[in-house]
Formats: C-alpha cells, sequence, structure tokens
C-alpha cells in the first residue's frame, strides 16, 4: 500500500490574510512540500497539469525532474497528464526521460482535464474527449513499448519508421493509471490494458466512486488480467489535521468555505459527513480512511489533497508532518491487516522489472 | 403488475401553494385513470390485483430543497435528501412536473433542480406539464418555456398542458374548458402513455451495467486503432 499526496498546484488567496502566493512562491513551495512529503515517510507525490491561471503546473515534466534531484526514494506522478490535449509522443518522450533522471520513481494517471477551452487552446475539439483519450493512449503504448514505430491516427500527423527516445528505464515503460470522475469508458479502458484506475474520490459521495470501481474490477478480471480483487485501485482523499478536533475545525473553517472549489456551498460540516474530506484529529483521518477500504476493497495508492485553498506553506508543511507521523504509519499497520496475500502492492519500477525478467525467463 | 410510480415536481414556493394544489389535482386525476385502466387488466387477466393501491405516488417540494440544489449547482454533487428526490424523478414511470410562472418563464428553482437532473433521466419518461400564474396570459410560457425544456431532456410531454390562473380557482372564462375538464384530458393523455411501448430506458438505479458498457475493442475499432 502505498500514500502520498497529490497537488492542484492552485494560486489562492489566503482568505485569513488576503494574500496570495506569486507563482514563484507557488512552484517553489510545491517543491518544499514534495520534500516535506520523502522527510516524513509518505510514498508518491503527484503533481495536476494545468494551462490555466490560477494554476502553475503547466510543466509537470520540468517539477518532477527537478524534484527528482531533490529526493531519493519519492514515486513521482501526475494527477492528471493530459491524454487529450498533449501530444501522445511528447508525452511518451517527456516520462521516458524523467524515468531515467529519477532511477525510475515514475508512474503517470491520465486524464481529460476539466477545462473546456484547453481542447481549442491545443487545437483539439472537446467533443471528441473520450476517442482522443482512447487513441492516444493507445499511440502512447506502443511508443514505450516498440522501438520502431508506423502509425496513422484519426488525431495527429501519421509516424512512419518513428522511435521514441530515450526508450523507458529497463526497457519497462511507467506505470499507468487512469483517472476518472465519472465516465465507465475510462473504467473500461484501464481494465482493458490491465492498467491502475484512481477515482478522484473527492467531489461525490462514495456510492458513485464504488460503481466505477466495481465496473472497473469486474472488467480488469474479465479481460484476464487476475482476479477484481487483483485491480490496481488508487483513491484520493484530502484532510486538514490537528492533534485537537476542534482546533482543526476553527483553523479550516475560513480556508473550507472560500474554497475555490467547492467554497460558498454547504457547510463544512455537512460536506464532511457526505464526502472523504476530515477535519479533525489524526484519529479521526485514520478512521475516515478506513473506511475506504470498507467501500472499495483492498488497494494499493492513497493519495491526500493537502496543500490548496490558500493553506500558507507552513500549515501545508505541518499537515504533512501530522499526516507522515500520526497518520500513515497507523493506516499502513491497519491496512495491512487481514489484506490477502494476492492482493497487489503500489506498482513500482524494481517490481515491474522483476516482473518483466520473470516474463522473459519463463518464456526463453 | 409491478405498481406504477408517478413522481410529482411542484416547485411553489407559498405555503400553502396553487403550484401545490394544482400538483394534488393532477395527481388524484391520473391515479384515478391507472386505476380504472389497472382494472380493467386485471379484469381482462382475471387476476386479482393484491391489495390495490397501484400507483405509488411520490411528490417532490422544491422548496424543501432549495438550499440543497444551490449547493449541488456549487459544489457538482447533491446532498442526502436532494439525491433521493433526483433518484425518484429517475425512476419514475410518470412524471407530473408543476412550476409556477415567474418573469415570463418558469421559476428558476425549477429550472435548477432540471439543471441538476441526470441528462438521461427522463429518457422517454411520460410527463404532464402543469403552470400556474396570477393571469392567464402566462399560459403560453408552458408551449415556450416547459416544453421545449422537457424535449431537450427528450422526456414525452402529453399534448395537453393545464395551466391555472387565479379565476381558474373559480369557474374560469366562459372560452375555454373549465380546470376540471383540462386536468382531466391530460391525466387521460398521460395515463395511456404509461406503460405503452416504453422508449429505451436506462437502469434506474444510475450505475452502468457491465452491458452498457461499450467493449474496449469495439472502442478501439471505431477509431481504426490496432
Amino acid at each position: 500500500m502505498q500514500f502520498g499526496i497529490f497537488t492542484v498546484g492552485d494560486v489562492t488567496t489566503d482568505p485569513t490574510t488576503g494574500r496570495a502566493p506569486t507563482e514563484g512562491e507557488r512552484i517553489k513551495a510545491m517543491v518544499a512540500i514534495a520534500r516535506k512529503a520523502e522527510e516524513v515517510g509518505l510514498d508518491v507525490f503527484a503533481t495536476g497539469e494545468h494551462h490555466n491561471p490560477p494554476f502553475v503546473p503547466s510543466s509537470p515534466t520540468t517539477l518532477l525532474g527537478y524534484i527528482a534531484a531533490a529526493t531519493e526514494r519519492l514515486i513521482l506522478s501526475t494527477s492528471t497528464t493530459l491524454i487529450t490535449t498533449n501530444d501522445p509522443v511528447k508525452i511518451a518522450e517527456d516520462y521516458a526521460m524523467l524515468q531515467h533522471l529519477a532511477d525510475g520513481r515514475v508512474d503517470l494517471m491520465m486524464g481529460r482535464g476539466n477545462t473546456g477551452p484547453v481542447y481549442p487552446w491545443f487545437g483539439q475539439d472537446i467533443r471528441q474527449g473520450i476517442p482522443l483519450a482512447i487513441e492516444n493512449y493507445a499511440l502512447l503504448r506502443q511508443l514505450w513499448r516498440e522501438d520502431v514505430v508506423d502509425w496513422e491516427g484519426k488525431f495527429r500527423t501519421p509516424l512512419q519508421g518513428f522511435t521514441s527516445t530515450p526508450r523507458p528505464l529497463d526497457g519497462v515503460p511507467p506505470f499507468v493509471w487512469h483517472g476518472s470522475i465519472r465516465s465507465p469508458e475510462i473504467a473500461e479502458q484501464a481494465a482493458y490494458y490491465g492498467d491502475g484506475f484512481f477515482a478522484n474520490n473527492i467531489f461525490w459521495p462514495k456510492d458513485h466512486f464504488k460503481r466505477l470501481i466495481d465496473l472497473y474490477r469486474r472488467r480488469f478480471a474479465s479481460y484476464g488480467h487476475g482476479t477484481p480483487e487483483q485491480a490496481v485501485v488508487g483513491l484520493g482523499g484530502q484532510a486538514f489535521i490537528r492533534r485537537n478536533s476542534q482546533d482543526a475545525v476553527r483553523e479550516f473553517r475560513p480556508y473550507f468555505d472560500n474554497a475555490p472549489v467547492y467554497g460558498h456551498g454547504p457547510s463544512l460540516e455537512e460536506f464532511t459527513e457526505q464526502t472523504p474530506l476530515t477535519v479533525g484529529s489524526p484519529q479521526e483521518v485514520v478512521d475516515k480512511t478506513l473506511t475506504f477500504r470498507e467501500s472499495f476493497g483492498d488497494y494499493q495508492r492513497q493519495l491526500f489533497l493537502m496543500d490548496h485553498a490558500g493553506l500558507p506553506l507552513k500549515t501545508v508543511l505541518e499537515q504533512l508532518d501530522l499526516l507522515g507521523e500520526e497518520v500513515v504509519p497507523v493506516l499502513r499497520e491497519e491496512f495491512a491487516k487481514g489484506r490477502p496475500a494476492e492482493v497487489p502492492d503500489g506498482p513500482t519500477h524494481a517490481a515491474r522489472l522483476a516482473q518483466a525478467s520473470a516474463v522473459a525467463t519463463a518464456g526463453a | 403488475m409491478e405498481p406504477v410510480t408517478l413522481t410529482v415536481v411542484s416547485a411553489g414556493l407559498g405555503k400553502p401553494s396553487s403550484t401545490r394544489l394544482l400538483a394534488d389535482r393532477l395527481v388524484e386525476a391520473v391515479v384515478r385513470r391507472l386505476d380504472a385502466r389497472t382494472g380493467e387488466l386485471t379484469h381482462a387477466e382475471a387476476q386479482p390485483r393484491p391489495g390495490g393501491g397501484s400507483v405509488q405516488v411520490r411528490v417532490v417540494e422544491l422548496r424543501d430543497l432549495a438550499t440543497e440544489i444551490a449547493h449541488h449547482l456549487v459544489t457538482g454533487f447533491p446532498g442526502p435528501a436532494l439525491r433521493e428526490a433526483l433518484e425518484s424523478v429517475e425512476r419514475a414511470d410518470a412524471l407530473i412536473a408543476v412550476t409556477p410562472i415567474f418573469a415570463a418563464s418558469y421559476s428558476g428553482l425549477f429550472k435548477s433542480f432540471f439543471d441538476v437532473l441526470d441528462r438521461e433521466a427522463l429518457d422517454g419518461t411520460p410527463v404532464l406539464l402543469g403552470a400556474t400564474g396570477g393571469t392567464a396570459r402566462h399560459s403560453l410560457a408552458l408551449e415556450y418555456a416547459l416544453r421545449p425544456l422537457f424535449a431537450h431532456l427528450r422526456a414525452a410531454p402529453v399534448p395537453t398542458a393545464v395551466f391555472a390562473a387565479s379565476e381558474d380557482w373559480a369557474g374560469g372564462d366562459a372560452h375555454t374548458a373549465d380546470l376540471p375538464s383540462r386536468i382531466d384530458r391530460a391525466a387521460g393523455e398521460l395515463a395511456a402513455l404509461v406503460g405503452a411501448a416504453p422508449a429505451v430506458r436506462k437502469p434506474r438505479d444510475g450505475s452502468p451495467r457491465d452491458e452498457e458498457v461499450v467493449p474496449f475493442a469495439d472502442q478501439l475499432a471505431a477509431l481504426g486503432v490496432q
């Protein structure tokens, strides 16, 4: 089981001070947050990709490459990589390059994005969102798995005799998750390839995500990748933690009330009751997170959103201390209990390399 | 025979409201028509109908959901009470939708409810449209505002829509059929559509079924991808 954080990379005014960080401050803060994640024993740091203000991470592999040099164990990932509007050739190149620089500590999550104008800005048609996700990803897979590619599709210039460089590290492409908030087509895509499926899990009550994940698990098995329990599932979550529950609520309320995504809507109390958000003590975060397993089955990766809504860097770093020192160790212990042996661990390059070698040996 | 599920959406704001009053009159007329029909069917099949109650009516008062509807617009997901209401609309065999006419159209609350309803929730669902207003001059709002909305939602609104102006609660005017007969005609039209060769309806619990998912090989083939 892997634990980590994912960031949207928003530049948001701190509602308690009226001050917003500069883009430079926010970018450096993301680096500090990633380093902290490694320091407190988390496994994964994932960044969003956006091409409009108030978001800064338009160039994920630049950010992740820099973080790779500043860390040693942390897996670097995305949440999400826009498979619809990025050229799949550039994704293949960028992330293979990052894989080498990070010694394999790389995976990525495909998504379609939620900002309509990004499609026309990058020369695409939003009505083709799902077909773009399907065709582009099929090409990306081919570029990582075949040294010389001939390709013709609907959405990009054909390729003749093209080799994407560098080749994936050790001949093992990065693991891929597919993230979706509501599309069964994407759960089906993840199942077809035996890739991971990540449910953002933040904006909706859990029943909705449960239906998507159950579908993914069933289809994963029907495509012969293993049992439904062996499907690779990741979940989002979010928390604001203080040792004392009342302190957490008091401190977080102004950020919640003004949060760009859900502020000025339901009360913090309603929202925490209806969604995975926990605002409270480490034990409350543990308790809520453990319910995810009851709903979705044993899973492989839990990412928390911790650095949004204008929270100052100092607060976020304190949050990560609490998450890494008082929440995740308990979760590791609890999630290990009763976990069937056949349920896979979270994906790593080393494990995938060993698996590829075993397959090659068996085939020889 | 499964009971018929009739869901009523009423957007009246007063308590009591004339919109709800009209809704109740429409329900009563529709239930009467459906009961009469079920009685005939039962007779023809020579099977006693267990326990009566062939129509299950669920009334959704949007006034009580106003806050949750606003929250849904902001957060993108429904609170518990709104969710239950949305599901009852999705599951309905027939819908009665009644709104006051504000500023030449349906009320904003009425529209907001249908804005947060799943886009496919009403596919093929028979709908009886009703509206209330201070004067009969607003009655065509049913035709130029409500009917296109339900056409967009691919519902099946019946030909007669019922408008009740203040004076209709007395005798109406000399030139049109009175309110009870308009209600009765519309109710008959709705009852006739219930269970009659329904259009393709999606599963009513909203969950994606395996057979609903286009197999990935077909999705690839549609793009000509190997």
